[in-house]
């Protein structure tokens, strides 16, 4: 039982992260219908920003957690101006060179990373110092419960600003209707930018969450993580804010109560089976909608 | 005013609309009518910036439309229905409206627009929670009016609203056309309903593969020999 609790708490924490980059990937593939491969290395970014950051909070004798904001200011940075000098200028070439520049944008972070950073791993560490809590004999880590109720809000509250606010509501419209927003007084531009901001930024808040749970940075995490998130993505519905959330939970605890019920090395194989056997019946995904091609 | 001077538009190598001048002042309904693939739709795509113009000039009230990026046009107070509706189908009817009022931040005011829509077209008020795509043709016609109208615009242009309507609902759109049209808001209409359209409007032009051959008071294109044999079947 106490192994149950804790499997499922650590699943939780696991998927919580995969969600919150799933949530980038979806967000940006729902309003240009491209896979932005390089989603993966912002939180890549993110975490190495981290690395720096953190000693310094401490150093000032803040709360080391802070050193996210500035992540978040990088990682959107980078964010936007991906989307600008490398995907804009493609954009109206088709969906086969939005996705190959998004490749080559992935490769061009990961190896500049190396340059800067170097090749060896980094260690992030203390970002929270959290007491353990013990529940039905489960001894549970208290950031382990921070890191879900960090996700749920992030998800919740970005399901309200694109359901409540005019910019969100601007978001949806775009997709739908791109020559409709724009003789609405929508800038199409200016909308996508800000999609880019707000993944980038949750990719940060992932880089935090994730580095508290594993302090190690790689340069090449981002596209490791980014490819479970992807899957994520595409088993939720690639395009639906809660499949990604619905999709990043279930990977994140089938990989832990996999690694843990059946055997470690596992997990991997068992998820893409898993996707594939929703894909076979639900092609669009768990809540993604199915629309034929529009002609 | 809206004033169109010498305006050439090309696809690529084929010229679409030649040599088009045309305005229309403050409080017309002016038509602009012609068969399919004439370019009329191409000229309110090029007033509204949608598509660019090879040459010429399109102002209103003295800007220079040409130069100005498709999203700010709006403010200028010009709203445009376009061909085929393009209303959002994945928003509820409410939501669309909304959208409509985009560039305008006063919440009281955009509720106020909403009401009065609501109140000039009740079916929409029934299906408020609806998603857009579910209704019906008529139905998305009106929303795309209704849609146009929250911007609170100087003037409407229409493209087409007739298209794809039973006559009854065809009735209905003309009739909201002068509506609307009586509340102080200038009126361009794109129509291949050429009897209708002359019907209602103060003067009209017509197009003819991409450029204008007869333009004047619509109520004498209405009898002249050559629009009736063309364009009226009679």
């Amino acid at each position: 039982m106490s192994l149950f609790i804790q499997s499922l708490i650590n699943g939780l924490n696991q998927g919580a992260i995969y969600a919150l980059i799933a949530l980038g990937y979806t967000m940006v593939y729902g309003i240009i219908r491209m896979i932005n491969f390089a989603h993966g290395d912002f939180i890549m970014v993110g975490a190495y920003t981290l690395f720096y950051t953190v000693p310094l909070m401490i150093h000032q004798g803040m709360p080391p957690w802070i050193a996210v904001f500035i992540a978040i200011v990088v990682c959107t940075v980078v964010g936007v101006l991906v989307e600008r000098i490398a995907y804009r200028p493609v954009r109206a070439a088709g969906s086969m060179s939005a996705l190959i520049t998004a490749l080559a944008m992935s490769l061009f972070l990961e190896n500049l990373a190396m340059v800067v950073f170097g090749a060896n791993p980094k260690s992030v560490t203390g970002i929270f110092n959290l007491p353990y809590l013990t529940i039905f004999g489960a001894k549970l880590q208290e950031k382990y419960l921070l890191t879900i109720g960090i996700g749920v809000l992030m998800m919740v509250g970005l399901q309200l600003f694109v359901k409540k606010t005019k910019l969100g509501k601007a978001m949806r419209a775009v997709p739908q209707d791109k020559e409709a927003s724009v003789l609405m007084g929508v800038n199409v531009n200016k909308i996508i930018s800000i999609t880019f901001a707000i993944g980038s930024a949750l990719a940060a808040v992932a880089a935090l969450m994730y580095c508290s749970t594993y302090p190690r940075c790689t340069t090449d995490m981002g596209s490791m993580m980014g490819l479970k998130a992807f899957i994520a993505a595409v088993l939720g519905g690639i395009g639906s804010i809660p499949g990604a959330m619905v999709g990043g939970i279930i990977v994140g605890l089938v990989e832990i109560f996999v690694k843990v019920y059946v055997a470690p090395g596992w997990y991997e194989a068992i998820t893409y089976s898993l996707l594939i056997f929703v894909l076979l019946i639900k092609p669009s995904g768990i809540l993604g909608k199915s629309v034929g091609e529009k002609v | 005013m809206l004033e169109l001077k010498n305006v050439e538009i090309s696809y690529g190598a084929i010229q679409a609309v030649r040599n088009v001048s045309l305005c229309v002042k403050d409080g017309e309904i002016v038509s602009l009518i012609g068969a399919n693939g004439a370019g009329k739709t191409t000229i309110l795509h090029t007033i509204t910036g949608l598509k660019k113009a090879s040459s010429g000039t399109i102002t209103y009230d003295g800007k220079d439309l040409l130069k100005t990026e498709a999203s700010k046009i709006i403010h200028l107070g010009i709203a445009h229905v376009p061909e085929g509706r393009h209303i959002f189908p994945d928003m509820t009817v409410t939501e669309n409206l909304e959208m409509g009022a985009y560039i305008h931040n006063d919440k009281e005011q955009m509720q106020e627009s909403l009401k009065e829509i609501f109140e000039r077209f009740p079916r929409l008020k029934e299906r408020r929670r609806q998603t857009a795509g579910t209704l019906s043709g008529g139905e998305q016609q009106m929303l795309a009016v209704g849609r146009a109208l929250m911007s609170r615009p100087k003037i409407l242009l229409m493209d087409e609203p007739s298209m794809g309507l039973s006559p009854l609902l065809v009735k209905e759109i003309f009739h909201i056309i002068k509506e609307v049209h009586e509340q102080g808001i200038t009126v361009l209409l794109v129509e291949q309903n050429a009897k209708m359209a002359l019907s209602i409007a103060n003067r009209a032009y017509v197009l003819e593969t991409g450029s204008i051959s007869m333009d004047g008071d619509a109520k004498e294109l209405l009898t002249n020999e050559k629009v009736k044999k063309a364009y009226l079947g009679l």
